[in-house]
């Protein structure tokens, strides 16, 4: 589920594995010889109700086990002799399991996957592509949402089928709001009035700590949304887009509402990160994803949280991102994996995973369940974001580029630095890693 | 490392449960006295017991060196040939030379990764005198709850490192932090402790000091056991003070364990990984300052798929503890009681 996509802390476990890094990664990736085979295999054809197999689904998420296995039961309905294992691994290991899966023949026959890592695996050979199956008229891409099968796509094959997704809204406080004495804006509302009104009640609350709104270092959830906004790309084609002026416009929203006061520091924001200020009711406008949602279900601020649109730069913007389902290239049963990654995609299975609530599912007409999902909030804002939203950028290998991103942007956001200085250096470094792609 | 090996060892002892049932006596039994016990005018018998050892001995200790031949010195191969290549996300090593050395030596991430492992270590290490004077401390004769005591110095080191990672984050809070707030009432205004560069290493190696006093102490209490009581008595009645039998008998008498903990503290000092990552966090706009050697490994390997690189890395490490731990042997001799 891509609600784990950003939450660096949870990987805090894999310090367990490094106790062996060393060995185990260089043991086991040895054995691995390089030679895969994937796409020339036996054609695709349409499974048969009686086709008997065992195969392997590897998920991360534990929460939506129960309804995975409500699609599987579905699933047997229709093919009552494939038996499919539910494989779950947490989101700190997934990665690594997976690359040590992958480098031994040994991936699940069909597991999820996301947007950062996607374009290794596809560009490895792992994955099956779904072209044959789309032909055969399985699937059809027009279901899902267009900016989720782009990112799905390599050089114009795709690979994996969208599964769910989430896009990126304003959670805001109302009781802050009403506090302050400031009255909630509309959804359509610009850069200029969310700086505004940010600065506007940090200043009314002060007393209380209260900041107005809040940055942070995960670009999906907010400098990704800015740049798009102004126009700007974090990726153009082969190279990187920070060197343009659109995307430092994009950077600089973030340095001008931290130096307004409207946010608290990069320091601050390091220690207590943007959504534990919105959960401790000391935020009162917060860019997160819809995943953000369970949170708020958990903590006591049900009743006073909704959302808004993102605020309208030179254009209106937001990131989306979801889950895949990819079927392994070397798959013993790829053809009960098909029938099963069919049957996931298809608008039975999909209900079901609306219906269960925890993400909103990818086939169109199936996320009503969603909107109403939060007493008292108005979530229909991330649904409708589909009109306007852009993919997350990756690469085939996002993490080196991230790395650097993670590493300058903050000298950009504080001010230490000024912006211009800081996206050329980083557009160099990235520019550098992409080319060693 | 050792964790892992440590964990392994039972299983790959299992073998030897058969021993019992090996010969070995029976032949030792025909040929009379041999060994040490043996009278020195049987030359000859001696040199035939070394013969006829044979394979035995090496039976025994196979399931050991077994352990220690597959889990450290062919990783510790396969990751020098490793360092030599370039290495494919799904495996797949190409030789590319020394490569990987020439853009690690060029690489300022290295020096700073070592300056910072350096601080790190040299802060823990203050952790050893203090260790002494507390375990003198507690070992003294009619110091009531003792047991007690320990038991509460020695608890941060049986914790798990990322639960005692997460409370300091807490602790470290600019904010809302505990220490802020004590600072506060003392007039002090405290940093943004994990977030300032600087301030982030010595944050995360005062923790890793805290967490190594109970080791510490728990060494150093052993080797004070071994220290004769009738040497204190004697310096009584020769007049020293408490202050001077600490400085000439306990402290000299202890220095085979001082040297050992210092030889212990330096290695696992070098390995700084996990109170780093979890007090930090890998989103810390500090940790490219802050990074340690393993961090900077983990960072090459696992983040950016870079893994023959990561082996140089390695290596390097590997090279550095070596050289540390060489160094530290050779100068014992010098300030070691008996060694």
């Amino acid at each position: 589920m891509s609600t784990a996509l950003h939450r660096p802390s949870r990987r805090g476990r894999r310090t367990a594995g490094l106790a062996t890094g060393l060995a185990v990664a260089l043991t086991v990736a040895g054995c691995g010889d390089s030679s895969s085979g994937g796409g020339e295999a036996a054609a695709y054809e349409p499974a048969s109700s009686d086709l008997s197999a065992t195969i392997t689904y590897g998920v991360w998420d534990q929460n939506q086990v129960p309804v995975i296995e409500q699609n599987i039961a579905a699933f047997n309905e229709e093919f009552p002799d494939v038996t499919v294992n539910v494989n779950v691994t947490p989101y700190s290991e997934y990665w690594t399991k997976l690359q040590t899966q992958g480098s031994s023949q040994t991936l699940p026959d069909l597991f999820w996957m996301n947007g950062p890592n996607f374009q290794l695996y596809a560009a490895n050979d792992l994955l099956e592509p779904i072209t044959e199956v789309v032909e055969a008229g399985d699937i059809d891409p027009a279901n899902y949402p267009e900016a989720l099968n782009e990112l799905y796509t390599l050089d114009d094959v795709q690979y994996g089928v969208p599964k769910d997704f989430d896009t990126i809204g304003v959670w805001v406080n109302t009781q802050l709001f009403e506090q302050a004495g400031v009255e909630l804006p509309s959804g359509d509302w610009t850069w200029e009035d969310f700086q505004a009104t940010a600065a506007e009640i940090s200043q009314k609350l002060s007393g209380q700590g209260v900041y107005g709104a809040a940055g942070g270092m995960d670009g999906q959830t907010t400098y990704y949304n800015t740049i798009f906004q102004s126009g700007g790309s974090v990726i153009d084609g082969d190279s990187s887009g920070y060197d343009t002026p659109e995307t430092q416009q994009g950077i600089q929203f973030w340095t001008d509402l931290i130096a307004s006061g409207g946010s608290p520091s990069m320091q601050q924001l390091t220690d207590t990160t943007a959504d534990q200020w919105f959960v401790s009711g000391k935020l009162a406008m917060y860019f997160g994803g819809s995943w953000f949602r369970s949170a708020i279900t958990d903590s006591d601020l049900v009743g006073t949280v909704t959302a808004l649109p993102l605020p309208i730069g030179e254009e209106q913007a937001t990131v989306i991102h979801g889950v895949s389902n990819v079927v392994a290239a070397d798959s013993e049963n790829k053809q009960a994996a098909q029938a099963l990654q069919v049957f996931l995609a298809g608008e039975e299975a999909q209900r079901q995973l609306g219906e269960a609530g925890s993400v909103i599912p990818a086939y169109t007409g199936t996320q009503d369940a969603f909107a109403d999902s939060l007493e008292g909030a108005d979530l229909q804002v991330f649904l409708d974001a589909l009109d306007y939203a852009r993919p997350l950028p990756v690469s085939a290998n996002t993490a080196e580029w991230n790395a650097a991103e993670t590493e300058l942007l903050p000298e950009a956001f504080s001010g230490a630095r000024p912006v211009d200085e800081v996206t050329a250096e980083l557009a160099e470094r990235m520019n550098t890693a992409l080319a060693a792609e | 490392m050792s964790d892992s090996v440590q964990q392994q060892a039972p299983a790959g002892q299992a073998p030897s449960s058969q021993a019992p049932s090996s010969p070995v006596p029976r032949v030792r039994a025909g040929r009379g006295p041999v060994g040490r016990g043996g009278a020195p005018g049987q030359p000859e018998s001696r040199r035939r017991r070394k013969r006829n050892d044979g394979a035995w001995p090496w039976l025994f200790v196979a399931p050991l060196a077994a352990g220690i031949v597959v889990f450290y010195l062919w990783p510790i191969l396969q990751t020098a040939w490793y360092s030599l290549t370039t290495f494919g996300v799904f495996g797949g090593a190409t030789f590319s030379g020394l490569d990987n050395y020439r853009q690690l030596v060029a690489d300022a991430a290295l020096y700073r990764a070592l300056g910072n492992t350096l601080l790190y270590t040299a802060i823990v290490l203050l952790g050893i005198p203090i260790a002494v004077y507390l375990a003198s401390l507690l070992n003294l004769p009619d110091l009531r709850f003792a047991s007690f005591y320990r038991v509460l110095y020695f608890l941060p080191y049986v914790a798990m490192p990322t639960a005692i990672a997460m409370v300091w984050r807490i602790i470290y809070n600019g904010d809302f932090g505990v220490l802020n707030y004590v600072l506060g009432l003392v007039g002090i205004e405290g940093p943004y402790w994990i977030s300032t560069p600087g301030a982030a290493m010595v944050a995360v190696a005062l923790v890793g000091l805290w967490s190594s006093l109970g080791f510490s102490m728990i060494v150093l209490g052993a080797g004070l056991k071994n220290i004769p009581p009738d040497l204190y008595e004697a310096a009584e009645l020769d007049g020293a003070s408490r202050w001077n039998q600490f400085r000439s008998i306990t402290v000299p008498l202890l220095t085979p364990s001082i040297s050992f903990l210092l030889i212990i503290t330096v290695i696992s000092s070098f390995q700084l990984f996990d109170l780093l990552y979890a007090i930090l966090g890998s989103t810390n706009p500090t940790l490219p300052r802050s990074m340690s050697l393993v961090y900077f490994f983990y960072q090459a390997g696992f983040v950016q798929n870079d893994k023959g690189y990561a082996a140089a890395i390695a290596m390097v490490i590997l090279l550095i503890i070596g050289v540390a731990t060489a160094v530290q042997f050779r100068f014992q001799r010098r300030w070691v009681h008996g060694g």
